[in-house]
């Protein structure tokens, strides 16, 4: 459903990632993982269209995407949990999930019940201010307002980062419903952990190429403390 | 009684300056910019209300309720064409795009229109009054603040409790987690210059039927307006509002004492008020 071929991007000079493929199928779970400044969070920013591409180098159902805006990207059903939620300030919690559907008006099982119903939570706390809720509330507003445009490929990054881990074994228990609603999800972690224990295939990234493909049921550890830090262990 | 009638006096003209105001107040609460030729625009509006009761033989309210569609539309394609390419973390590109724009429109306006002092003729309403007992009102200026009040709880209204005004917030918040909701940040900024120059429009036809105006005077317009917006607190419509009364007041108390004192007594609160709230009155949260 979605491609990058020979993917590469740029800040400034600097160039962030050389020769990026990767795909995800339909339905399908798949783990991004890699140290800090691996490029993990570059390549979400790339697929979004937030850092310009040429056309050929993301590809949807086929199509070339690479030189869409984000609205554009967002609107085929691409939707992304940004890294550090970037929820609105001056929007409540409920305002903030309208505002992920509202562009995107389709049929799917995800709406403000459902999202509610998915972290009751927020339902308690839909007139507060998105930024004025603890860690893990606002990570779930984030995933939540992802999930209003009913997606077919929802991009979290780095949803564990920073919070406690009570807080994130409510949020990945929320992982699977997702799935169940049909829409394919890529997981950019550092909890090496945690990715691999949802997802279907895994990518293992390190100064921005990619150092491993493979299926999680089949990668062994030493596959991944290789790929991970560049040293056999 | 005159002091009373003074003071009523000068929050009524503070609606006219809240209609000054409230459209470089949007544009910058959403994106950021301040747009020096918003004086010079509403002097064109004026031309165009003008125009139509003229040429068209409209009366000044049907007039500008023809303008407002077509300054929208100017408003639109001024952003889309032009003020969106400029746009960025520079704050200085935009500002000199914008200082151009006034020039040329004065230059236009000149050119078009002449230097000739002109007016939007209202006919009867022009002298008309109401006497509340105590003091005695002119139905223009407390129509001029009604129309002030309501276009305010109208553009709340529409911030608060549409689909448009949540992108407006967010677009104004991040604009680039915004384009990840399915939101163009430059579509968004072109509706809202839009819109703006509906309220523009509203500014121009009070301006027009109360006073002369001329190419010349928009940039004096707009220092009112700015002062208005600054004294509010940058981004909230009703503190642009007791900006403007807070400008109006001093200005007729200032012409009380002495008729040479009006403009001067305005610009003074408007020092007043930044040497002792220099974020203005209801500054918002996050800026």
């Amino acid at each position: 459903m979605l491609e990058t071929r020979g993917l590469t991007a740029n800040y400034g000079q600097f160039r962030a990632l050389f020769g990026v493929d990767i795909s995800v199928a339909a339905g399908e779970c798949v783990a991004i993982i890699g140290a800090n400044g691996a490029g993990k969070s570059t390549l979400m920013r790339s697929i979004t269209g937030v850092i310009g591409n040429e056309p050929g180098m993301v590809l949807h159902r086929g199509e070339p995407i690479g030189a869409l805006s984000s609205a554009q990207i967002m609107k085929r059903g691409i939707a992304m949990v940004p890294e550090g939620r970037r929820l609105f300030p001056s929007l409540t919690v409920e305002e903030n999930l309208l505002v992920g559907g509202q562009a995107r008006k389709v049929p799917g099982p995800w709406n403000l019940d459902a999202v509610y119903d998915l972290f009751p939570i927020l339902r308690e706390r839909r007139k507060s201010p998105g930024t004025a809720l603890s860690g893990g509330q606002q990570q779930m507003v984030a995933i939540g307002r992802a999930l209003m445009s009913n997606p077919q490929l929802l991009l979290c990054d780095e949803i564990s980062l920073g919070l406690a881990p009570v807080v994130i074994r409510d949020i990945y228990a929320a992982l699977p419903r997702i799935r169940e609603s049909g829409a394919a999800i890529v997981l950019v972690e550092q909890d090496i952990g945690k990715a691999l224990a949802v997802a279907d295939r895994v990518y293992c990234m390190m100064e921005g190429r990619v150092t491993l493909a493979a299926r999680t049921a089949e990668v062994t550890r030493e596959d991944i403390h290789s790929a991970y830090f560049g040293v056999a262990s | 009684m005159i002091w009373l009638d003074t003071l009523v006096q000068g929050i009524l003209l503070g609606g006219l300056y809240a209609l000054f105001a409230a459209g470089l107040s949007l544009v910058f609460g959403i994106m950021r910019l301040v747009n020096l030729a918003h004086g010079d625009l509403i002097i064109l509006a004026a031309y165009l209300v003008l125009m139509g009761v003229t040429l068209l033989g409209l009366s000044p309210w049907i007039a500008a309720l023809v303008a407002m569609p077509a300054m929208f539309a100017l408003g639109w394609l001024l952003q889309a064409a032009v003020l969106n390419r400029v746009l960025g973390k520079d704050i200085l590109p935009p500002l000199l795009v914008t200082f151009g724009l006034s020039v040329a429109l004065q230059n236009g306006l000149l050119e078009a229109f002449s230097a000739d002092s002109r007016r939007i003729p209202v006919g009867a309403l022009e002298g008309a009054s109401l006497d509340l007992g105590l003091v005695t009102v002119g139905i223009m200026p407390l129509m001029t603040f009604a129309s002030a009040i309501v276009m305010i709880i109208a553009l709340n209204g529409l911030f608060y409790h549409t689909a448009l005004g949540r992108a407006f917030r967010a677009t104004s918040d991040d604009a680039v987690t915004a384009g990840l909701m399915g939101i163009e940040p430059k579509r968004i900024f072109a509706i809202a210059t839009g819109i703006a120059m509906i309220v523009v429009t509203l500014a121009a036809l009070y301006l027009g039927m109360r006073a002369n105006f001329d190419p010349s005077i928009g940039p004096a317009r707009l220092i009112y307006a700015f002062e208005a917006v600054i004294i509010g607190g940058l981004g909230s419509l009703w503190g642009t509002l007791a900006g403007g009364i807070i400008i109006g007041v001093a200005q007729t108390f200032g012409a009380a004492l002495n008729p040479e004192w009006q403009i001067l007594a305005g610009h003074i609160a408007f020092l007043a008020v930044m040497l002792l709230k220099p974020r203005g009155l209801f500054p918002r949260a996050v800026d």
